[in-house]
């Protein structure tokens, strides 16, 4: 059987990954993407415990189906705020977004 | 789950009923008459602070532990209900007046305060998270509810990146305590470290946690989005903000920190300090490079953020524990008045949305106005912490608690960086008085009322502090 902690390198790569991309990309709907990819990194992490520590509980596996309803709730808002951005100033690009000093 | 259960839950339930009922109820609403959603938005707070009210003096865990009634969640869902009748109170004062007056901004509003109140009591990672986004969704509709300003919609944007860009690293903080554990339970948590002892992943999730609650209570390496969200998110909704979300974040913080992983305080003490230090300093000195008033008073929240979080790190001392966190509760509920209160006064000088926000709009104001002047003047000695004000009382608790503890260091730093931030919060008040102008400020009763009763709830606090602070003392988690 893979061992747990390949599960654990692998959730935290993908969290790197995520996290970088936060930090580099400029367009908002990409931070958005890898904001996503932090969240499923941690949920990659919730079922791996699970699977191994507690099997006999549901705990992780309920955590882990909250986390991706929260995160769809989350995106249905910040599409919305993305696309009335888009529709008054035709740029989703961060660094355009500029009215205010960031 | 039993009767009982329920009966614990009974003011959350109220709320989120409420909410949701109000929303429908809003919909057969005439768009002229907004004020009735308004005054039931309201009423579903004062009821629920009724209710919330009752339990005081309960303690009591339901739904296998995973939510809590004592008197510290009491204690904060009192402050956070109250800071959501003050909101209501700035929106409907001004909502109208900047042409953004639409019914869905009350029930946004009920929903956030129902997050920050399960923040408040849950003692379950699960919980906690989908308090915090509970908390926090409706926060970003609302910092971009003002919808054809641009403003606000970047501010609304900016905030939603970056709170679900925080949230990810709490959301990764929490399943490494259930890996380390195994349960997600704040107690089972604590538990497991009693047995396993230190190990990375406590270290790492407890660290995580701390990054994420640190970006919803604005502390300083995690503070990049607040100037930019308060100034332009519609003033009402700053108001709010800046109380109910800080307030709900120090809750889980301290709820988290005290009953999950209290073994860690040797590691975590260290850290705090220099957040707290680093918070006080470079909120005050950033806050005096700043012409807007808006974005004065987010440097000030941030930097009050570090005082509140300094009454939390000699959590590690079980002699002086208990004293800090009551000094860090009274001075909750001095920054949600003294905020409640300027926000009240930056609203009633907002004419028009975004207009009448900069410092030398402020000018002749004492002449012009002279019970708003003054009313500000209270506001800004208070977050100064200059007697006969509240904003004295809760520092002098706080630097006591923390030079009990032996922290010298942080508490000279705290009263400095109070020295630092008398410059600008006085240069506010010296243009007001001593600067010719022609302000226009509005008269809306309800803004009227706020402003007023906060800076008589400022000054009567102050000299009758007993009281609050024995209900403060009485609220502390055990």
């Amino acid at each position: 059987m893979i061992p747990l902690s390949w599960y654990l390198w692998l959730s935290a790569a993908l969290f790197s990954v995520g996290l970088f991309g936060v930090l580099a990309r400029r367009n908002a709907i990409a931070i958005l993407l890898a904001i996503e990819l932090m969240l499923n990194a941690v949920n990659i992490n919730l079922v791996a415990f699970w699977r191994y520590l507690t099997p006999g509980q549901m705990n992780g596996q309920v955590f882990a189906v909250i986390v991706l309803a929260v995160a769809a709730a989350e995106v249905a808002v910040g599409l919305a705020l993305v696309i009335s951005v888009y529709r008054r100033r035709q740029t989703v690009v961060a660094d355009e977004l500029d009215l205010l000093k960031w | 789950m039993t009767a009982a259960d329920f009966s614990l839950f009974l003011p959350l339930a109220v709320l989120l009923i409420w909410a949701t009922v109000l929303l429908i109820v809003d919909l057969f609403i005439p768009k002229e008459r907004k004020g009735w959603t308004a005054s039931l938005s309201a009423l579903g707070l004062a009821l629920t602070l009724f209710l919330s009210l009752r339990q005081w003096g309960e303690t009591a865990s339901g739904f296998g532990e995973m939510l809590r009634v004592d008197p510290f969640a009491t204690f904060i869902n009192a402050l956070l209900l109250l800071s959501g009748l003050g909101g209501v109170l700035l929106a409907y004062g001004s909502i109208r007046r900047h042409g953004v007056e639409r019914g869905e901004y009350y029930t946004l509003l009920l929903f956030s305060v129902s997050g920050m109140m399960l923040m408040a009591q849950a003692r379950d990672l699960i919980l906690l998270f989908l308090g915090l986004e509970l908390l926090s969704i409706p926060l970003y509709v609302l910092a971009a509810f003002a919808l054809p300003r641009l403003d606000s919609e970047e501010a609304g944007l900016k905030y939603f990146l970056l709170g679900a860009f925080a949230s990810g690293f709490f959301l990764y903080g929490t399943a490494l305590l259930y890996g380390a554990s195994g349960t997600t339970l704040l107690s089972g948590i604590a538990q497991a470290w009693s047995q396993a002892g230190r190990n990375l992943f406590f270290l790492v999730g407890a660290a995580l946690i701390l990054v994420g609650l640190g970006f919803k209570v604005a502390l300083v390496p995690f503070h990049m989005w607040t100037p930019d969200v308060y100034q332009g998110a519609p003033t009402a909704v700053t108001g709010f903000m800046a109380a109910g979300a800080k307030i709900a974040g120090f809750a889980a913080l301290w709820r988290i920190f005290t009953e999950a992983l209290p073994g860690l305080a040797p590691d975590v003490t260290p850290i705090l300090w220099a957040l707290s230090a680093l918070t006080m300093l470079l909120g005050n000195l950033l806050a005096i490079a700043q012409k807007n008033v808006k974005r004065m008073l987010a440097y000030s929240s941030i930097a009050h953020a570090g005082y509140i979080l300094m009454a939390f790190v000699p959590f590690g001392v079980p002699q002086v524990r208990d004293v800090a966190l009551a000094a860090g509760l009274f001075y909750l509920i001095t920054y949600a008045i003294t905020n409640f209160g300027a926000w009240a006064v930056v609203s009633a000088l907002e004419r028009q949305a975004g207009q009448g926000l900069e410092l030398d709009d402020y000018a002749g104001l004492g002449s012009k106005a002279p019970a708003l002047a003054l009313a500000m003047t209270v506001f800004m000695l208070s977050l100064t912490g200059v007697p006969p004000t509240l904003g004295l009382i809760g520092k002098f608790y706080l630097f006591r608690s923390v030079i009990e503890a032996g922290f010298y260091g942080l508490a000279v730093l705290g009263v400095l960086t109070s020295l630092i931030s008398a410059y600008y919060y006085l240069r506010l008040v010296v243009i007001m008085y001593m600067r010719p102008g022609e302000p226009q400020p509005v008269a809306n009763p309800w803004l009227n009322l706020t402003w007023g009763a906060m800076a008589i709830l400022t000054v009567l606090f102050s000299l009758i502090p007993a009281p609050l602070f024995w209900w403060a003392s009485q609220s502390v988690l055990r």
